[in-house]
């Protein structure tokens, strides 16, 4: 494994690490409140249980995300060099501004998490909700600079070099604006469904649980929005792919002879040396449609791109496939959900629970297709046009270790992680240790 | 070479800044670890659970100042960021590896099951982990305040490149100040956070311990300068800055000391800080004006101003939000007792 290679494969390994945590970071702090929220409301201990148990899981998977995410802004110049010495006067402001929201995100969670019966229940409440504020907030700035890489603006090249640089205009780069949206609704959408399958799943063996009925409706109520919408907005982020990105688009769509009425190719399997697909399936004039509202628009081919700058198309275009048929099959699993859940017959519903719990977690996976795409899809370039990625590289020797290292290390804590899920919070049952002790008993009144 | 103070200077003043937080808060963070390895005797567990209460709700906050200070040299000093990141790749992966266990281990023992091999598998990697990765942060720092990662840049082999500035015994030795200097932090203020006076004394014991370490490697780390850092030396031991920042650390040692001795908690826990506080600003006047040493300079390495001046005003704005929420956090958890609830039966 060459060196450069290796350095790829540490950074794709440490955000596809990092970014399940920073999802449910982004996410749960808002079912949290919900559930919180209804508690105060109703006075219903169950809910009260929800939010005590939901913080717990919250608390680990977060503590996880701060240290992933810590090693990867050690990462940009470790592995990138580079790139950073390039771009760091560029697209440093998103990350200062994405600092002080992990500042305001780790403090008020500390508060949230330790400060149940130490401040007011009103406080305690906003606590949370500044937590989920933030939580979005880092998200939304480091995915800015992502977008940075994609569509590079503000600034002038002189000699090769960047010059009068505007990092305003910079974080106004027109990838930002669909990238961040399709983000944070992938993040809510994917811990929504996420957890409301996981909950549906344990309900086929206890139909009555109170817990997980209660659990499975507000994990709804977040997740299935967000699932509706996440297609459109996919749709508004593949026009902009279409704008600045024609390799990428190519790749996604397996599109190799620039055309008219190019057709959208779901499923199959490239042959970049023969410039075919297998086994897909056409539609004649849809891609064209659907980057450009029109279906006899002509549409990029990889044939325009010199054959070195190809990305990989065989894994950018299978990785965007996954992410829509994923998403297309959570869309139609939340519209039944919502059907079901008007219709006052959620529960009662085993198909429904079934598949809601076998598509737990498909959200997941999407996110990780999609990254795949973004990020292969953008290959040989690390900077959109400007800079290669093969020349962003550290000169240091010999980095399969720290791959193999970190890798090692992630695989451990991701084992360790779900085994600490499943024991401490998954298997307690709806009647968990904290029913009955003393602390429970003096919160079931809520604050007038 | 400019000797004015401008807006460069002034971010880098900021960097320093919040690595003062960081060792002021983040640093008693790992040096809680180091005590939780070292508990010892017949308050061995009530010495555990004082140290995991006293970092348990802060312990991610006071984390952040370390990331503030990468991504502040990343957008200010990019140059620099990436000089360092290359000549110290392998020292940094190593302290990575130990901020994600440390982190991670703690968290697991908060949440895995009371059981005690349990709870005692996550604290020894926690508490390993909490006394490695200061080590590794000091060589790290000893190492990019030598001069060596500027002489790595043209050295002409790997080795000289990416092991030799780190290896010497240099770095090393404020590996180990940094680590008794993290330990003796926590070991003070958790002579204040104890809640009885059996604990209180068997922190104040390990605080008048851990205060002979500092001095100690302190003094060892400062005669090694002579051959391995000669920038920083110079700087220490033949300007007149450096007797002003003698001065400072070795006066609020002497009363930490003897507070500590008289049982004036308060008084010490102070001049501790003021102790901490006078090394790190010591360290950074004798370097100022240069980030790398001994020759590249804050303005040499600097971003574009436009650049500067929206990441000043970006920190003035995040610093109004950071600092209410910081004292919300401290009020809370370092002062209340539990107004709203009995959970202890208070
Ligand atoms: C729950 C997760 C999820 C779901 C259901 C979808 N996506 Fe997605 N998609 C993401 C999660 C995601 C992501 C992980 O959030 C990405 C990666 C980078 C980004 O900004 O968003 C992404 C990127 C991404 C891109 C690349 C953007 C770029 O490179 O700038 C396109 C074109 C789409 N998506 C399109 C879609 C379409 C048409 C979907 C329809 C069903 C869809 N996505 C469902
Ligand atoms: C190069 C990419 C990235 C870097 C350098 C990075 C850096 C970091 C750092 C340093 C932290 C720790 C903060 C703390 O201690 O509280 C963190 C946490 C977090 N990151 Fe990332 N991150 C990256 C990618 C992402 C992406 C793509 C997202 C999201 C959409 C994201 C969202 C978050 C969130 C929400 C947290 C809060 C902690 C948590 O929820 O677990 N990050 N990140
Ligand atoms: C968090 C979710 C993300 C995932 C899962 C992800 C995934 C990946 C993958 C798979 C690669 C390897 C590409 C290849 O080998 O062809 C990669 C590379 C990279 N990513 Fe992303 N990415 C994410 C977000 C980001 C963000 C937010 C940034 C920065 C601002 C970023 C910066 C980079 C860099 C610098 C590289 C290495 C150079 C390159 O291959 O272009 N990534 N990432």
């Amino acid at each position: 494994m060459s060196d450069l290679l290796a350095a790829r494969a540490q950074m794709a390994t440490s955000l596809a690490f990092h970014i399940l945590f920073a999802v449910v970071g982004i996410a749960m702090p808002v079912l949290m409140v919900v559930a919180e929220w209804r508690w105060r409301r109703t006075g219903d201990a169950i809910y009260l249980e929800l939010a005590k148990r939901w913080s717990k899981g919250t608390a680990i998977l977060f503590a996880v995300g701060a240290v992933s995410g810590t090693v990867l802004s050690f990462e940009l110049g470790l592995l990138w060099p580079a790139f950073m010495e390039y771009a760091g006067a560029i697209i440093g402001m998103p990350f200062s501004l994405e600092g002080f929201a992990f500042f305001t995100e780790a403090i008020f969670l500390g508060i949230y998490l330790y400060g149940w019966t130490r401040i007011s229940p009103a406080a305690h409440l906003a606590a949370g909700v500044l937590v989920a504020l933030s939580g979005v907030a880092s998200g939304v700035f480091v995915v800015i600079a992502n977008a940075w890489m994609n569509a590079p603006v503000g600034f002038e090249l002189v000699n090769g070099r960047p010059v009068n640089i505007d990092p305003l205009r910079a974080m106004m780069t027109p990838a930002a604006l669909p990238q961040t949206v399709h983000m944070t609704l992938a993040a809510f959408s994917a811990t929504g469904m996420g957890v409301a399958g996981i909950h549906a799943w344990l309900l086929r063996r206890e139909p009555d649980a109170p817990f997980h009925q209660r659990a499975l409706r507000v994990a709804l109520l977040v997740g299935i929005p967000a699932t509706l919408l996440q297609p459109i907005v996919g749709h508004w982020s593949g026009q902009h792919v279409a704008e600045y990105q024609p390799a990428k688009l190519a790749a996604m769509e397996a599109h190799f002879e620039t055309s008219r009425m190019a057709p959208l190719r779901i499923g199959g399997w490239p042959n970049p040396d023969t410039r075919s697909v297998a086994a897909s399936l056409d539609i004649p004039g849809g891609l064209s449609f659907l980057a450009f509202n029109d279906p006899s628009a002509e549409v990029t081919g990889l044939d325009r791109i010199p054959r070195e700058d190809w990305p990989n198309v065989r894994v950018v275009h299978v990785a965007f496939q996954v992410m829509v048929a994923l998403g297309s099959a959570m869309a139609l699993v939340a519209l039944w959900a919502a059907w079901a859940m008007r219709r006052g017959s959620l529960v009662e519903r085993r198909r429904l629970l079934t598949v809601l719990g076998l598509l737990a977690p498909a959200g997941f996976i999407a996110i990780e297709a999609g990254w795949v795409v973004t990020e292969v899809g953008r290959q040989p370039w690390i900077v959109q046009g400007l800079v290669r990625t093969a020349d962003a590289v550290t000169p240091v020797p010999g980095l399969i270790v720290p791959f193999v290292t970190f890798t090692l290390l992630y695989v451990l804590l991701g084992i360790a992680v779900t085994w600490l899920l499943y024991r401490q919070i998954i298997r307690t049952g709806p009647r968990g240790e904290f029913y009955g002790t003393r602390e429970f008993r003096t919160m079931q009144r809520p604050a007038a | 070479m400019n000797n004015g103070i401008d807006l460069p200077d002034y971010l880098a003043g900021i960097m320093v800044l919040a690595l003062h937080a960081y060792a002021l808060f983040g640093g008693a963070d790992f040096g809680g670890g180091v005590w939780d390895l070292m508990a010892s005797g017949p308050r061995r567990n009530a010495q555990r659970e004082l140290v995991a209460d006293a970092i348990g709700p802060i312990w991610e906050a006071n984390h952040v100042w370390l990331i503030l200070v990468v991504v502040m040299c990343f957008t200010c000093f990019p140059a620099a960021f990436a000089a360092y990141a290359i000549a110290l790749h392998i020292p940094i992966s190593l302290m990575l590896v130990g901020v994600v266990l440390r982190g991670s281990a703690f968290t697991f023992r908060t949440y895995d099951s009371r059981r005690d091999d349990v709870q005692r598998r996550w604290g020894l990697v926690f508490s390993v982990a909490s006394l490695v990765t200061p080590i590794l942060l000091g060589v790290t720092l000893g190492a990019a305040l030598s001069g060596a990662v500027a002489a790595a840049q043209t050295a002409p082999d790997a080795w000289g490149r990416f092991v030799a500035p780190w290896i010497g015994p240099f770095p090393w030795a404020i590996g180990g100040f940094v680590l008794a200097l993290f330990a003796y932090l926590a070991a003070v203020y958790l002579t204040i956070e104890a809640p009885d006076e059996a604990l209180r004394e068997d922190f104040r014991r390990r605080a008048l311990v851990a205060a002979l370490a500092v001095f100690a490697l302190g003094g060892v780390a400062l005669l090694m300068a002579r051959a391995d850092a000669p920038f920083l030396w110079h700087g220490l031991v033949e300007t007149q800055r450096a007797i002003l920042v003698h001065a400072m650390a070795a006066a609020s040692a002497v009363v930490a000391a003897w507070a500590l001795w008289r049982r004036y908690y308060e008084v010490a826990r102070l001049a501790a800080v003021l102790e901490v506080s006078s090394i790190v600003w010591g360290w950074a006047w004798v370097q100022w004006p240069f980030f790398v040493p001994p020759d590249r300079t804050i303005d040499d390495l600097a971003s574009p101003r436009a650049t500067l001046r929206l990441v000043a005003i970006g920190l003035s704005v995040g610093f109004c939000v950071l600092v209410p929420s910081f004292w919300v956090l401290f009020r809370i958890f370092k002062r209340n007792p539990r107004p709203f609830g009995d959970a202890e039966g208070a």
